[in-house]
Protein backbone atom coordinates (compact mmCIF):
# COMPACT_ATOMS: atom_id res chain seq x y z
CA UNK A 1 0.00 0.00 0.00
CA UNK A 2 2.64 2.41 0.59
CA UNK A 3 3.93 1.86 -2.82
CA UNK A 4 0.95 3.64 -4.07
CA UNK A 5 3.19 6.62 -4.13
CA UNK A 6 6.22 5.86 -5.90
CA UNK A 7 4.65 5.24 -9.76
CA UNK A 8 6.53 4.55 -12.34
CA UNK A 9 9.76 6.26 -13.50
CA UNK A 10 9.23 8.54 -16.05
CA UNK A 11 9.68 7.76 -19.27
CA UNK A 12 13.00 8.37 -21.41
CA UNK A 13 11.57 10.44 -24.27
CA UNK A 14 13.45 8.61 -27.05
CA UNK A 15 14.05 4.98 -25.95
CA UNK A 16 10.96 4.12 -24.74
CA UNK A 17 9.34 1.09 -26.56
CA UNK A 18 6.10 1.74 -25.28
CA UNK A 19 3.37 -1.01 -24.65
CA UNK A 20 1.00 -1.35 -27.55
CA UNK A 21 2.70 1.21 -29.51
CA UNK A 22 3.25 0.16 -33.75
CA UNK A 23 6.09 0.09 -35.30
CA UNK A 24 6.72 0.08 -39.13
CA UNK A 25 8.17 -3.34 -38.83
CA UNK A 26 8.57 -5.84 -42.08
CA UNK A 27 4.66 -7.56 -42.57
CA UNK A 28 6.19 -10.87 -41.01
CA UNK A 29 7.98 -9.36 -38.04
CA UNK A 30 3.98 -7.47 -37.61
CA UNK A 31 1.91 -10.49 -37.98
CA UNK A 32 4.60 -12.94 -35.23
CA UNK A 33 4.03 -9.31 -33.17
CA UNK A 34 0.48 -9.47 -33.41
CA UNK A 35 0.09 -12.93 -32.38
CA UNK A 36 2.33 -12.73 -29.85
CA UNK A 37 0.46 -9.48 -28.48
CA UNK A 38 -2.82 -11.71 -27.89
CA UNK A 39 -1.67 -14.74 -26.77
CA UNK A 40 0.65 -13.77 -24.60
CA UNK A 41 -1.83 -11.37 -22.34
CA UNK A 42 -3.99 -14.50 -22.66
CA UNK A 43 -1.80 -16.80 -21.27
CA UNK A 44 -0.67 -14.84 -18.75
CA UNK A 45 -3.89 -14.06 -17.80
CA UNK A 46 -4.61 -18.01 -17.62
CA UNK A 47 -1.84 -18.67 -15.46
CA UNK A 48 -2.69 -15.85 -12.80
CA UNK A 49 -6.54 -17.41 -12.84
CA UNK A 50 -5.11 -20.80 -12.30
CA UNK A 51 -2.33 -19.65 -8.95
CA UNK A 52 -5.07 -17.36 -7.98
CA UNK A 53 -8.08 -21.13 -7.64
CA UNK A 54 -5.25 -22.79 -6.28
CA UNK A 55 -4.41 -20.29 -3.52
CA UNK A 56 -8.14 -20.51 -2.51
CA UNK A 57 -8.63 -24.05 -2.80
CA UNK A 58 -5.82 -25.51 -2.03
CA UNK A 59 -3.68 -23.49 -0.26
CA UNK A 60 -5.53 -22.92 2.82
CA UNK A 61 -6.08 -26.47 3.86
CA UNK A 62 -2.50 -27.21 2.43
CA UNK A 63 -0.91 -24.78 4.73
CA UNK A 64 -3.79 -25.79 7.99
CA UNK A 65 -5.54 -22.88 8.00
CA UNK A 66 -9.27 -23.13 8.68
CA UNK A 67 -11.83 -23.19 6.18
CA UNK A 68 -13.70 -20.40 7.63
CA UNK A 69 -11.02 -17.91 6.66
CA UNK A 70 -11.21 -19.06 3.00
CA UNK A 71 -13.81 -16.72 2.08
CA UNK A 72 -11.28 -13.84 2.19
CA UNK A 73 -9.66 -14.69 -0.85
CA UNK A 74 -13.01 -16.28 -2.58
CA UNK A 75 -11.98 -17.59 -6.19
CA UNK A 76 -12.43 -15.95 -9.61
CA UNK A 77 -15.87 -17.29 -10.30
CA UNK A 78 -17.27 -16.08 -7.33
CA UNK A 79 -16.00 -12.58 -7.80
CA UNK A 80 -17.92 -12.55 -11.25
CA UNK A 81 -21.02 -13.93 -9.76
CA UNK A 82 -20.92 -11.51 -6.67
CA UNK A 83 -19.92 -8.28 -8.86
CA UNK A 84 -20.75 -8.31 -12.24
CA UNK A 85 -23.56 -10.81 -12.73
CA UNK A 86 -26.53 -9.35 -10.91
CA UNK A 87 -27.73 -5.49 -10.91
CA UNK A 88 -28.06 -4.89 -7.47
CA UNK A 89 -29.61 -7.53 -5.39
CA UNK A 90 -30.08 -5.72 -2.59
CA UNK A 91 -28.61 -1.49 -1.96
CA UNK A 92 -24.87 -1.02 -2.55
CA UNK A 93 -23.91 -4.44 -4.43
CA UNK A 94 -24.04 -6.36 -7.39
CA UNK A 95 -22.88 -3.62 -10.59
CA UNK A 96 -24.83 -0.61 -10.36
CA UNK A 97 -23.18 0.62 -7.64
CA UNK A 98 -20.09 -0.46 -9.13
CA UNK A 99 -20.27 1.61 -12.47
CA UNK A 100 -21.57 4.39 -10.68
CA UNK A 101 -19.02 4.71 -7.88
CA UNK A 102 -16.45 3.92 -11.45
CA UNK A 103 -17.59 7.10 -12.90
CA UNK A 104 -17.24 9.38 -9.87
CA UNK A 105 -13.80 7.82 -9.92
CA UNK A 106 -13.38 8.85 -14.15
CA UNK A 107 -14.61 12.05 -13.22
CA UNK A 108 -11.94 12.96 -10.53
CA UNK A 109 -9.31 11.06 -12.82
CA UNK A 110 -9.89 13.06 -15.51
CA UNK A 111 -10.19 16.61 -14.33
CA UNK A 112 -7.11 15.54 -11.95
CA UNK A 113 -5.68 14.18 -15.21
CA UNK A 114 -6.05 17.53 -17.11
CA UNK A 115 -4.49 19.83 -14.71
CA UNK A 116 -1.15 17.48 -14.22
CA UNK A 117 -0.96 17.89 -17.85
CA UNK A 118 -2.04 21.25 -18.46
CA UNK A 119 0.36 22.25 -15.46
CA UNK A 120 3.07 19.96 -15.83
CA UNK A 121 3.53 21.06 -19.59
CA UNK A 122 4.06 24.57 -18.16
CA UNK A 123 6.66 23.52 -15.45
CA UNK A 124 8.48 21.63 -17.59
CA UNK A 125 8.57 24.39 -20.46
CA UNK A 126 9.79 27.09 -18.28
CA UNK A 127 12.48 24.42 -16.87
CA UNK A 128 13.76 23.90 -20.40
CA UNK A 129 13.99 27.67 -21.08
CA UNK A 130 16.22 28.42 -18.65
CA UNK A 131 18.73 26.66 -16.72
CA UNK A 132 18.27 28.27 -13.32
CA UNK A 133 14.84 27.58 -13.13
CA UNK A 134 15.57 23.73 -13.96
CA UNK A 135 18.45 23.73 -11.60
CA UNK A 136 16.63 24.86 -8.81
CA UNK A 137 13.01 23.39 -8.98
CA UNK A 138 14.45 20.05 -10.16
CA UNK A 139 15.05 18.51 -6.23
CA UNK A 140 11.79 19.61 -5.09
CA UNK A 141 9.93 18.23 -7.95
CA UNK A 142 11.79 14.91 -7.14
CA UNK A 143 10.93 15.13 -3.45
CA UNK A 144 7.24 15.67 -4.21
CA UNK A 145 7.80 12.27 -6.44
CA UNK A 146 9.26 10.35 -3.18
CA UNK A 147 7.10 12.11 -0.57
CA UNK A 148 4.35 8.99 0.24
CA UNK A 149 1.16 10.55 -0.77
CA UNK A 150 -0.10 8.69 1.95
CA UNK A 151 1.70 10.44 4.42
CA UNK A 152 0.40 13.86 2.96
CA UNK A 153 -2.72 13.09 2.09
CA UNK A 154 -4.26 13.93 5.52
CA UNK A 155 -2.09 17.43 5.83
CA UNK A 156 -3.63 18.35 2.35
CA UNK A 157 -6.99 17.19 3.73
CA UNK A 158 -6.74 19.46 6.56
CA UNK A 159 -5.83 22.69 4.43
CA UNK A 160 -8.05 22.25 1.87
CA UNK A 161 -10.59 19.52 2.97
CA UNK A 162 -11.42 16.07 2.69
CA UNK A 163 -14.07 16.36 -0.32
CA UNK A 164 -13.44 17.33 -3.60
CA UNK A 165 -11.10 19.45 -3.06
CA UNK A 166 -8.95 17.43 -1.55
CA UNK A 167 -8.75 14.36 -3.26
CA UNK A 168 -8.28 16.27 -7.16
CA UNK A 169 -4.86 17.60 -5.19
CA UNK A 170 -3.57 14.41 -4.43
CA UNK A 171 -4.95 13.23 -7.85
CA UNK A 172 -2.31 16.32 -9.27
CA UNK A 173 0.47 15.43 -7.05
CA UNK A 174 0.18 11.77 -8.12
CA UNK A 175 -0.04 12.42 -11.73
CA UNK A 176 2.23 15.46 -12.02
CA UNK A 177 5.99 14.13 -12.26
CA UNK A 178 5.97 12.34 -15.87
CA UNK A 179 4.37 15.24 -18.33
CA UNK A 180 7.30 17.52 -16.21
CA UNK A 181 9.83 15.49 -16.67
CA UNK A 182 8.85 14.12 -20.61
CA UNK A 183 8.41 17.68 -21.70
CA UNK A 184 11.66 18.75 -20.23
CA UNK A 185 13.78 15.69 -21.89
CA UNK A 186 11.62 15.92 -24.86
CA UNK A 187 12.76 19.65 -25.36
CA UNK A 188 16.17 19.06 -24.34
CA UNK A 189 16.47 16.43 -27.03
CA UNK A 190 17.00 18.85 -29.72
CA UNK A 191 19.14 18.13 -31.99
CA UNK A 192 21.82 20.85 -31.61
CA UNK A 193 22.09 21.73 -35.46
CA UNK A 194 18.00 22.04 -35.30
CA UNK A 195 18.68 24.92 -32.56
CA UNK A 196 21.23 26.25 -35.09
CA UNK A 197 19.06 26.30 -38.15
CA UNK A 198 16.77 28.38 -36.09
CA UNK A 199 19.82 30.83 -34.40
CA UNK A 200 21.00 31.44 -38.20
CA UNK A 201 17.19 33.40 -38.77
CA UNK A 202 17.38 34.98 -35.73
CA UNK A 203 14.15 33.55 -34.25
CA UNK A 204 12.33 34.67 -31.18
CA UNK A 205 11.80 32.12 -28.38
CA UNK A 206 8.49 31.83 -28.66
CA UNK A 207 8.87 30.65 -32.35
CA UNK A 208 11.27 28.44 -31.49
CA UNK A 209 9.05 26.85 -28.84
CA UNK A 210 6.06 26.94 -31.01
CA UNK A 211 7.96 25.69 -34.45
CA UNK A 212 10.57 23.73 -32.94
CA UNK A 213 10.76 22.33 -29.12
CA UNK A 214 7.16 21.40 -28.50
CA UNK A 215 6.61 19.61 -32.36
CA UNK A 216 9.75 17.71 -31.79
CA UNK A 217 9.00 17.03 -28.22
CA UNK A 218 5.29 15.95 -28.51
CA UNK A 219 5.89 12.09 -28.91
CA UNK A 220 7.78 12.56 -25.50
CA UNK A 221 4.81 14.41 -23.62
CA UNK A 222 2.39 12.28 -24.98
CA UNK A 223 4.27 9.46 -23.62
CA UNK A 224 4.50 11.49 -20.01
CA UNK A 225 0.53 11.63 -20.60
CA UNK A 226 -0.23 8.09 -20.98
CA UNK A 227 1.51 7.25 -17.66
CA UNK A 228 0.22 10.01 -15.72
CA UNK A 229 -3.48 8.60 -17.32
CA UNK A 230 -2.57 5.63 -15.54
CA UNK A 231 -1.15 7.17 -12.36
CA UNK A 232 -4.41 9.60 -11.93
CA UNK A 233 -6.37 6.68 -11.92
CA UNK A 234 -4.63 5.48 -8.80
CA UNK A 235 -4.83 9.12 -7.51
CA UNK A 236 -8.63 9.33 -7.77
CA UNK A 237 -8.42 5.63 -5.98
CA UNK A 238 -5.88 6.56 -3.01
CA UNK A 239 -7.94 9.89 -2.53
CA UNK A 240 -11.25 8.00 -1.65
CA UNK A 241 -9.15 5.75 1.06
CA UNK A 242 -7.29 8.60 2.52
CA UNK A 243 -10.40 11.57 2.35
CA UNK A 244 -13.84 10.01 3.58
CA UNK A 245 -16.02 13.00 2.40
CA UNK A 246 -18.64 14.05 -0.03
CA UNK A 247 -19.30 11.56 -2.78
CA UNK A 248 -16.93 8.78 -2.96
CA UNK A 249 -15.51 6.87 -6.06
CA UNK A 250 -14.60 3.50 -6.50
CA UNK A 251 -12.10 3.70 -3.78
CA UNK A 252 -15.01 4.61 -1.35
CA UNK A 253 -16.75 1.42 -2.26
CA UNK A 254 -13.35 -1.10 -1.77
CA UNK A 255 -13.56 0.42 1.80
CA UNK A 256 -16.80 -0.44 2.43
CA UNK A 257 -16.92 -3.62 1.35
CA UNK A 258 -13.35 -4.28 3.60
CA UNK A 259 -15.03 -3.50 6.59
CA UNK A 260 -18.18 -5.99 5.19
CA UNK A 261 -16.01 -8.27 4.90
CA UNK A 262 -17.61 -8.58 1.46
CA UNK A 263 -14.60 -9.89 -0.28
CA UNK A 264 -15.87 -10.74 -3.18
CA UNK A 265 -17.63 -7.45 -4.48
CA UNK A 266 -14.07 -5.79 -3.41
CA UNK A 267 -11.88 -7.47 -5.81
CA UNK A 268 -14.43 -6.84 -8.12
CA UNK A 269 -14.18 -3.66 -7.07
CA UNK A 270 -10.37 -3.84 -7.39
CA UNK A 271 -10.18 -5.41 -10.70
CA UNK A 272 -12.55 -2.33 -12.44
CA UNK A 273 -10.08 0.55 -10.77
CA UNK A 274 -7.72 -1.53 -12.44
CA UNK A 275 -9.52 -1.62 -16.11
CA UNK A 276 -10.30 1.93 -15.70
CA UNK A 277 -6.47 2.25 -15.06
CA UNK A 278 -5.95 0.30 -18.57
CA UNK A 279 -8.14 2.17 -20.67
CA UNK A 280 -6.64 5.70 -19.81
CA UNK A 281 -3.73 4.39 -20.79
CA UNK A 282 -4.54 2.80 -23.89
CA UNK A 283 -6.77 5.89 -24.35
CA UNK A 284 -3.62 8.10 -24.24
CA UNK A 285 -1.44 4.98 -26.80
CA UNK A 286 -4.30 5.56 -28.85
CA UNK A 287 -4.49 9.75 -28.70
CA UNK A 288 -0.07 9.18 -29.47
CA UNK A 289 -0.47 7.60 -32.57
CA UNK A 290 -3.04 9.76 -33.61
CA UNK A 291 -0.94 12.71 -33.12
CA UNK A 292 2.46 11.86 -33.64
CA UNK A 293 2.30 8.82 -35.49
CA UNK A 294 2.34 9.79 -38.87
CA UNK A 295 6.04 11.00 -38.29
CA UNK A 296 7.47 9.20 -35.58
CA UNK A 297 6.62 5.79 -35.73
CA UNK A 298 8.24 5.25 -38.98
CA UNK A 299 11.41 6.87 -37.48
CA UNK A 300 11.77 4.24 -34.26
CA UNK A 301 14.21 2.22 -35.72
CA UNK A 302 13.36 -2.04 -34.55
CA UNK B 1 50.19 27.52 -55.45
CA UNK B 2 52.51 30.64 -54.38
CA UNK B 3 49.93 33.25 -53.74
CA UNK B 4 48.26 32.09 -50.63
CA UNK B 5 46.38 35.43 -48.93
CA UNK B 6 45.64 37.23 -51.76
CA UNK B 7 41.71 37.32 -52.61
CA UNK B 8 40.20 38.45 -55.48
CA UNK B 9 39.69 41.95 -56.62
CA UNK B 10 35.91 41.55 -56.86
CA UNK B 11 36.10 39.57 -53.65
CA UNK B 12 37.79 42.61 -51.99
CA UNK B 13 35.09 45.13 -53.24
CA UNK B 14 32.95 44.31 -50.19
CA UNK B 15 30.13 42.34 -49.12
CA UNK B 16 26.61 43.93 -50.48
CA UNK B 17 27.00 41.97 -53.92
CA UNK B 18 26.91 38.86 -52.91
CA UNK B 19 30.39 38.11 -51.73
CA UNK B 20 32.13 36.87 -48.78
CA UNK B 21 35.88 38.22 -47.34
CA UNK B 22 38.45 37.13 -44.60
CA UNK B 23 41.18 39.15 -43.71
CA UNK B 24 43.63 37.95 -41.38
CA UNK B 25 40.97 36.23 -39.66
CA UNK B 26 41.81 34.44 -36.51
CA UNK B 27 39.39 31.93 -34.07
CA UNK B 28 40.98 31.01 -30.48
CA UNK B 29 38.69 28.64 -28.34
CA UNK B 30 38.01 30.09 -24.40
CA UNK B 31 39.73 26.71 -23.73
CA UNK B 32 42.96 28.12 -25.28
CA UNK B 33 42.64 25.98 -28.64
CA UNK B 34 43.82 27.89 -31.71
CA UNK B 35 41.03 26.92 -34.22
CA UNK B 36 42.42 29.41 -37.31
CA UNK B 37 45.27 31.48 -37.68
CA UNK B 38 45.19 34.44 -39.87
CA UNK B 39 43.08 33.47 -42.68
CA UNK B 40 42.56 35.34 -45.20
CA UNK B 41 41.06 34.67 -48.71
CA UNK B 42 37.71 36.34 -50.43
CA UNK B 43 34.76 34.49 -52.45
CA UNK B 44 33.90 36.71 -55.08
CA UNK B 45 30.32 36.61 -57.42
CA UNK B 46 30.20 33.49 -59.38
CA UNK B 47 33.26 32.06 -57.38
CA UNK B 48 32.67 28.56 -56.01
CA UNK B 49 35.70 27.91 -53.35
CA UNK B 50 36.17 24.86 -51.82
CA UNK B 51 38.24 24.28 -48.44
CA UNK B 52 39.67 20.87 -47.84
CA UNK B 53 41.90 19.99 -45.02
CA UNK B 54 42.67 17.22 -42.74
CA UNK B 55 40.19 16.31 -40.21
CA UNK B 56 39.90 19.13 -36.97
CA UNK B 57 41.71 21.20 -38.95
CA UNK B 58 38.75 24.30 -38.47
CA UNK B 59 37.30 23.98 -41.65
CA UNK B 60 33.53 23.92 -40.15
CA UNK B 61 34.81 27.01 -37.75
CA UNK B 62 35.70 28.59 -40.68
CA UNK B 63 31.81 28.59 -42.37
CA UNK B 64 30.45 29.14 -38.25
CA UNK B 65 32.34 32.50 -38.67
CA UNK B 66 31.13 33.11 -42.32
CA UNK B 67 27.75 32.46 -40.77
CA UNK B 68 27.77 34.11 -37.61
CA UNK B 69 27.29 30.61 -35.41
CA UNK B 70 30.92 31.35 -33.90
CA UNK B 71 32.03 34.48 -33.32
CA UNK B 72 35.72 35.23 -34.43
CA UNK B 73 38.63 36.86 -31.82
CA UNK B 74 40.77 38.43 -34.44
CA UNK B 75 40.56 40.00 -37.86
CA UNK B 76 36.98 40.84 -40.08
CA UNK B 77 34.67 38.95 -41.74
CA UNK B 78 32.37 41.11 -44.74
CA UNK B 79 29.43 39.14 -45.54
CA UNK B 80 25.77 40.16 -46.03
CA UNK B 81 24.58 37.77 -43.60
CA UNK B 82 20.89 38.60 -44.53
CA UNK B 83 21.87 36.66 -47.85
CA UNK B 84 23.10 33.32 -46.69
CA UNK B 85 22.22 29.95 -47.13
CA UNK B 86 23.29 27.63 -45.18
CA UNK B 87 23.38 24.03 -45.90
CA UNK B 88 24.74 21.62 -42.51
CA UNK B 89 26.58 17.98 -42.46
CA UNK B 90 23.15 16.34 -42.23
CA UNK B 91 19.85 17.86 -43.71
CA UNK B 92 18.53 18.88 -40.48
CA UNK B 93 15.18 18.44 -41.20
CA UNK B 94 12.22 18.90 -39.20
CA UNK B 95 10.51 14.88 -39.08
CA UNK B 96 7.33 16.26 -38.33
CA UNK B 97 6.79 18.65 -41.32
CA UNK B 98 6.58 17.08 -44.50
CA UNK B 99 8.69 17.78 -47.39
CA UNK B 100 6.53 20.87 -48.42
CA UNK B 101 6.61 22.32 -45.34
CA UNK B 102 9.99 21.80 -44.36
CA UNK B 103 11.40 23.87 -47.49
CA UNK B 104 8.51 26.60 -46.52
CA UNK B 105 10.11 27.03 -43.09
CA UNK B 106 12.79 29.61 -43.59
CA UNK B 107 10.15 31.79 -45.53
CA UNK B 108 7.93 31.16 -42.50
CA UNK B 109 10.75 32.35 -40.10
CA UNK B 110 11.36 35.60 -42.06
CA UNK B 111 7.76 36.24 -42.35
CA UNK B 112 6.80 35.99 -46.12
CA UNK B 113 2.91 35.50 -46.52
CA UNK B 114 1.57 31.80 -46.88
CA UNK B 115 0.80 31.75 -50.53
CA UNK B 116 4.46 33.35 -51.59
CA UNK B 117 6.12 30.83 -49.42
CA UNK B 118 4.14 27.96 -51.28
CA UNK B 119 4.79 29.32 -54.52
CA UNK B 120 8.68 29.58 -53.53
CA UNK B 121 8.47 26.36 -51.90
CA UNK B 122 7.17 24.75 -55.44
CA UNK B 123 9.63 26.08 -57.13
CA UNK B 124 12.71 25.35 -54.57
CA UNK B 125 11.23 22.01 -55.42
CA UNK B 126 11.36 21.45 -59.22
CA UNK B 127 14.42 23.06 -58.86
CA UNK B 128 16.45 20.21 -56.88
CA UNK B 129 13.92 17.39 -58.14
CA UNK B 130 11.51 16.04 -55.58
CA UNK B 131 8.63 17.11 -57.30
CA UNK B 132 6.17 14.50 -56.53
CA UNK B 133 7.26 13.73 -52.92
CA UNK B 134 5.70 17.13 -51.27
CA UNK B 135 3.73 15.46 -49.31
CA UNK B 136 5.83 12.73 -47.57
CA UNK B 137 7.93 13.13 -44.46
CA UNK B 138 11.68 13.05 -43.98
CA UNK B 139 11.65 9.74 -42.36
CA UNK B 140 10.56 8.14 -45.90
CA UNK B 141 13.02 10.05 -47.59
CA UNK B 142 16.47 8.43 -48.29
CA UNK B 143 19.52 10.18 -47.71
CA UNK B 144 19.97 11.78 -51.10
CA UNK B 145 16.77 12.94 -51.58
CA UNK B 146 16.93 14.64 -47.74
CA UNK B 147 19.88 16.41 -48.54
CA UNK B 148 18.29 17.66 -51.62
CA UNK B 149 15.31 18.80 -49.73
CA UNK B 150 17.66 20.63 -47.17
CA UNK B 151 18.66 22.63 -50.29
CA UNK B 152 15.38 23.39 -51.34
CA UNK B 153 14.77 24.87 -48.44
CA UNK B 154 18.04 27.12 -48.58
CA UNK B 155 16.81 28.17 -51.99
CA UNK B 156 13.97 29.75 -51.20
CA UNK B 157 15.22 32.75 -49.78
CA UNK B 158 17.24 32.80 -52.82
CA UNK B 159 21.00 33.77 -51.18
CA UNK B 160 23.56 35.05 -52.51
CA UNK B 161 26.28 33.27 -50.52
CA UNK B 162 25.96 29.59 -49.97
CA UNK B 163 27.85 27.96 -47.22
CA UNK B 164 28.44 24.15 -47.53
CA UNK B 165 29.52 21.97 -44.55
CA UNK B 166 30.35 18.05 -46.09
CA UNK B 167 26.98 18.02 -47.03
CA UNK B 168 27.48 15.29 -49.08
CA UNK B 169 29.82 12.96 -46.64
CA UNK B 170 27.17 10.92 -45.37
CA UNK B 171 25.96 9.93 -48.84
CA UNK B 172 27.17 7.02 -51.12
CA UNK B 173 29.76 7.86 -54.07
CA UNK B 174 26.91 7.08 -56.69
CA UNK B 175 24.32 9.43 -54.92
CA UNK B 176 27.25 11.89 -54.26
CA UNK B 177 28.12 12.23 -58.06
CA UNK B 178 24.38 13.18 -58.91
CA UNK B 179 23.80 15.52 -56.44
CA UNK B 180 27.26 17.43 -57.30
CA UNK B 181 26.08 17.43 -60.97
CA UNK B 182 23.03 19.05 -59.62
CA UNK B 183 24.54 21.54 -57.23
CA UNK B 184 26.55 22.67 -60.52
CA UNK B 185 23.72 23.07 -62.40
CA UNK B 186 22.01 24.97 -59.39
CA UNK B 187 25.24 27.33 -58.63
CA UNK B 188 25.02 28.39 -62.61
CA UNK B 189 21.52 28.74 -62.89
CA UNK B 190 21.12 30.85 -59.20
CA UNK B 191 24.08 32.49 -59.89
CA UNK B 192 25.14 32.19 -55.92
CA UNK B 193 28.72 32.12 -54.75
CA UNK B 194 29.87 29.38 -52.70
CA UNK B 195 32.17 28.04 -49.95
CA UNK B 196 32.04 24.49 -50.04
CA UNK B 197 33.97 22.24 -47.31
CA UNK B 198 34.45 18.59 -47.92
CA UNK B 199 36.84 16.09 -47.32
CA UNK B 200 37.14 14.89 -50.98
CA UNK B 201 39.41 16.44 -53.16
CA UNK B 202 37.62 14.46 -56.37
CA UNK B 203 34.30 16.82 -55.29
CA UNK B 204 36.31 19.72 -54.77
CA UNK B 205 37.94 19.75 -58.07
CA UNK B 206 34.76 18.81 -59.79
CA UNK B 207 32.63 21.89 -58.10
CA UNK B 208 34.92 24.79 -57.86
CA UNK B 209 36.67 27.15 -59.23
CA UNK B 210 38.90 27.36 -56.57
CA UNK B 211 40.28 25.13 -54.00
CA UNK B 212 42.12 26.17 -51.04
CA UNK B 213 43.96 23.38 -48.64
CA UNK B 214 43.89 23.90 -44.81
CA UNK B 215 46.91 23.17 -42.95
CA UNK B 216 46.60 20.93 -39.48
CA UNK B 217 44.90 23.13 -36.02
CA UNK B 218 45.39 25.99 -35.91
CA UNK B 219 44.21 25.74 -39.25
CA UNK B 220 45.93 28.25 -41.74
CA UNK B 221 45.73 28.17 -46.03
CA UNK B 222 48.73 26.32 -47.54
CA UNK B 223 47.51 25.83 -50.74
CA UNK B 224 45.76 27.94 -53.26
CA UNK B 225 44.08 26.08 -56.53
CA UNK B 226 42.42 28.13 -59.57
CA UNK B 227 40.52 25.14 -61.41
CA UNK B 228 40.18 25.84 -65.02
CA UNK B 229 37.69 23.86 -66.14
CA UNK B 230 34.64 25.71 -67.66
CA UNK B 231 31.09 25.34 -66.84
CA UNK B 232 29.21 23.30 -67.29
CA UNK B 233 31.27 20.32 -66.22
CA UNK B 234 29.94 17.05 -67.79
CA UNK B 235 29.92 14.26 -65.88
CA UNK B 236 32.96 12.51 -67.13
CA UNK B 237 35.33 15.46 -66.62
CA UNK B 238 36.21 13.16 -63.06
CA UNK B 239 38.00 11.42 -65.96
CA UNK B 240 39.87 13.76 -67.68
CA UNK B 241 43.71 13.73 -67.20
CA UNK B 242 44.01 17.36 -66.62
CA UNK B 243 41.43 16.62 -63.61
CA UNK B 244 43.65 13.63 -62.25
CA UNK B 245 47.16 15.78 -62.34
CA UNK B 246 45.30 18.57 -60.42
CA UNK B 247 43.70 16.09 -57.82
CA UNK B 248 47.26 15.22 -57.44
CA UNK B 249 48.55 18.15 -56.85
CA UNK B 250 46.38 18.73 -54.25
CA UNK B 251 46.39 15.36 -52.56
CA UNK B 252 50.34 15.90 -52.48
CA UNK B 253 49.54 19.69 -50.70
CA UNK B 254 47.19 17.86 -48.31
CA UNK B 255 49.42 15.16 -47.48
CA UNK B 256 51.65 17.94 -46.69
CA UNK B 257 49.33 19.32 -44.60
CA UNK B 258 49.20 16.17 -42.45
CA UNK B 259 52.59 16.04 -41.46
Amino acid sequence: MTDLATPASPASPTGEAALGDEGAPAPATRKRRSLLDVTGPLLVFAAFLGAWNLLSYGLFPLLGLPDQKQFLLPPPHEVVRESFTQWEPQPNRGLAPLLSKLWISTQLAFVGLAIATGLGMVIGILMSQARWIERSSWPYLVALQSIPILAVAPLIGNVVNFDFGGKLIVTVVIALFPVVANTLFGIKSVDRSLHELFDLHGTSRWTRLIKLELPIAAPAIFEGFRISAGLAVIGAVVGDLTMGEGEGGIGQLIQVYRQRLRNPEMIGAIVLAALLGLAFFWAFGFLKRRAVGHWYDAERPR
Amino acid sequence: MTDLTTSTPAARAGSSDGSLVFDRVSMKFPDGTHALTNVSFGVGPGEFVTVVGPSGCGKSTLLRIASGLTEHTAGTVSVDRSGIGYVFQDATLLPFRSVQHNVELLAELHGVSPAERKRLAEEAIALVGLRGHEKQYPKQLSGGMRMRCSLARSLVLKPSVFLFDEPFGALDEITRERLNDELLRLFQHEGFCSLFITHSIYEAVFLSTRVLVMSQRPGRIIGDFRVPFPYPRPHDLRFEPAFAELSGQISHALRGAHE
